[in-house]
C-alpha cells in the first residue's frame, strides 16, 4: 500500500522534473543554423574536391605536371596534360580535368603532390542538373577564383 | 419585415463559433510547431510570412487542393461521414461555453452535460472512420481509442460530479459565478470543500489529455506503429477536417478546465473580469498541453489503462466520497 502511494508521488514528481527541463530549453536561444540564409565556415581540414593552388609570385599554378596525382588516383578521375614552353625550363600545365562523379574524396592525390599544387577546396554547395556539371576544369576554376 | 433579433443572434454565434473553432485549429498547429521547435532549440516555421504566421493558410490551401480519393473497398458512407462526425460535435460544444459574463451562445442549465454528451460522439466518429476505411492500422487504432476513452471518461466524470456537488449546478455560467472573487475562490483551491481539489484538477487534466488523444496518450495515432491510426486512408481535406476536430477538442478541453477549475473569465485578483482572462487561461492550458506533448514519450497501451483503472479511478472515487462527507459535515 505504501509502495502504491510512493510510486504515484515519485512518478508525478518525475513528470514535473521532465517538464522543468523542457521549459528551460524553450527559453534558451536556438542552436540551429538557418542553412540557405546563413552558413557555417568550413573547418581548415574540411575535405572537399581538389582545387589547384595558385603560386603567389607567378600567378600560375604550382603544378609541375609530374602526373603523380593521376597515378595515385584509385578511381582515375584526374586527367592532366602539360607542354614545354619555348626556351623555358620544366613543363607548364595546360589541362587539368577532375571528374568529380567518380571521386571518392580519398585525398591520395593531395598526399602524392610534391610541390603542393593541389589542395582540398571548401566548396560543398554542389548541385547540378547534369552529370557533366561535375566534370571540373580546375585551371578555369583557379582563374575564376580571383 | 423586420428580422427577429433571435435569428440574428443565432447567426452571429454560429459564424463566431465556427470561425473561432477553425482559426484555433489552424493556429494551434502553428503554435504546436513553434513550441516544439523552441523546446528542441530550433526555430520552427519561419519562411511563410512573418514568424511563419501564414503557414497554416498555406497548409490549408495545400490540403484543399488535394484530390479526395475514396479507396476501393471502403464503406463510402461511413468514410465520408466520419470526419464530419468528429468536427460537428466539437463545434456544437462551443455553443454552451461562456466566454464571459455576457458572451455565450446558449446558456443552458445542463451545459456541462451537453458538452460531455457531444464529447462522446467524437469517439464514435473516429470509430466509424476507422471501420469504414478497411485498413488494419485504422481498426487497431479504433480499438485503442474506444478502450482509452471508456477508461478515461470514468475518472473525468467522477471528478466533474464532485465539482457539481460542490457548486450545486450544471450551468457553466453559474459554476463560474460561484468562483468569483480571487484565485483563492477558484475550485482548484477550494480546500474547504475538499482538500484534494488540486489533485482532482490534475486528474481532470490527465483525463482531458487522454480524451483528446494527445501525447503521451496518443496511442490512437501512434505514427511509429500505426502510420496515422484512424486517419491512415484519409486524403486531403478529409484528414484536414479530422485534424481540425482534434484541435477544436483540445480547445474545448481547455475551456472546460478553465471554467470548472480556474474560474472562467474571473480575474485572479478580482479586478476587471472579462473575456481576456478566459482567453489567457485557455491558451495557458493549451500551451501546457503542447509542452507535455514535447516532453514525454508515448506510453504503452497497458500502462495507459493501468493508470486509469488503478490510480485515477480509485483516487477520484475517494475524492468523491471525501467531498460528499465534508459537504454533509460542514
Amino acid at each position: 500500500m505504501i509502495d502504491y502511494f510512493k510510486e504515484i508521488i515519485s512518478g508525478t514528481w518525475s513528470l514535473f522534473v521532465g517538464m522543468a527541463i523542457t521549459i528551460r530549453y524553450f527559453f534558451q536561444p536556438v542552436v540551429t543554423v538557418q542553412y540557405p540564409h546563413e552558413t557555417l565556415p568550413m573547418p581548415p581540414r574540411f575535405r572537399g574536391h581538389i582545387d589547384l593552388v595558385k603560386d603567389e609570385e607567378s600567378g600560375q599554378s604550382k603544378c609541375i605536371v609530374c602526373g603523380m596525382c593521376q597515378k595515385a588516383c584509385p578511381s582515375g578521375c584526374i586527367t592532366l596534360a602539360g607542354e614545354k614552353p619555348e626556351g623555358g625550363k620544366g613543363k607548364v600545365l595546360t589541362k587539368y580535368i577532375l571528374d568529380f562523379t567518380k571521386c571518392s574524396l580519398c585525398g591520395l592525390c593531395v598526399e602524392s603532390c610534391k610541390p603542393e599544387a593541389i589542395a582540398f577546396s571548401r566548396d560543398y554547395n554542389l548541385a547540378g542538373l547534369n552529370r557533366n556539371d561535375y566534370v571540373f576544369d580546375l585551371i578555369k576554376r583557379m582563374e575564376e577564383r580571383n | 419585415m423586420s428580422l427577429d433579433p433571435e435569428v440574428v443572434r443565432v447567426l452571429a454565434f454560429l459564424v463566431g463559433v465556427i470561425a473561432f473553432a477553425a482559426l484555433n485549429a489552424a493556429y494551434l498547429v502553428w503554435l504546436e510547431r513553434k513550441e516544439a521547435g523552441h523546446i528542441q532549440r530550433r526555430i520552427g516555421p519561419k519562411e511563410v510570412g512573418p514568424f511563419g504566421l501564414l503557414q497554416p493558410l498555406a497548409d490549408g490551401a495545400k490540403l484543399m487542393t488535394k484530390q479526395l480519393i475514396v479507396p476501393d473497398g471502403v464503406d463510402p458512407v461511413l468514410f465520408k461521414i466520419a470526419p464530419i462526425m468528429v468536427m460537428v460535435p466539437a463545434i456544437m460544444s462551443f455553443v454552451t461555453i461562456p466566454f464571459s459574463d455576457t458572451l455565450v451562445a446558449r446558456n443552458i442549465d445542463i451545459g456541462l452535460l451537453v458538452i460531455f454528451a457531444f464529447a462522446s460522439v467524437n469517439v464514435l466518429g473516429l470509430l466509424l472512420g476507422a471501420w469504414g476505411s478497411r485498413n488494419k492500422y485504422a481498426i487497431i487504432s479504433a480499438a485503442r481509442v474506444v478502450s482509452q476513452n471508456v477508461a478515461y471518461e470514468i475518472p473525468m466524470l467522477v471528478t466533474v460530479v464532485t465539482l457539481v456537488m460542490i457548486t450545486g449546478t450544471m450551468n457553466l455560467h453559474e459554476i463560474v459565478m460561484s468562483q468569483q472573487g480571487g484565485f483563492w475562490n477558484w475550485n482548484i483551491l477550494r480546500l474547504n470543500a475538499s482538500p484534494l481539489m488540486p489533485i482532482s484538477f490534475l486528474i481532470f487534466f490527465v483525463c482531458m489529455l487522454a480524451e483528446t488523444n494527445r501525447a503521451p496518450f496518443d496511442m490512437a495515432e501512434a505514427e511509429s506503429e500505426l502510420i496515422a491510426g484512424a486517419f491512415t486512408e484519409y486524403p486531403g481535406m478529409g484528414f484536414g477536417v479530422f485534424f481540425m476536430g482534434e484541435y477544436a477538442n483540445i480547445v474545448i478541453g481547455a475551456c472546460l478546465a478553465t471554467i470548472l477549475f480556474l474560474g472562467g473569465w474571473q480575474c485572479p485578483f478580482g479586478l476587471y473580469p472579462g473575456v481576456h482572462w478566459f482567453l489567457i487561461k485557455i491558451y495557458a492550458i493549451i500551451f501546457t498541453v503542447i509542452w507535455i506533448r514535447w516532453t514525454f514519450p508515448r506510453t504503452t497501451f497497458y500502462s495507459l489503462l493501468n493508470l486509469s483503472w488503478k490510480i485515477l479511478i480509485p483516487i477520484s472515487f475517494f475524492n468523491l466520497i471525501l467531498t460528499s462527507a465534508m459537504l454533509k459535515v460542514f
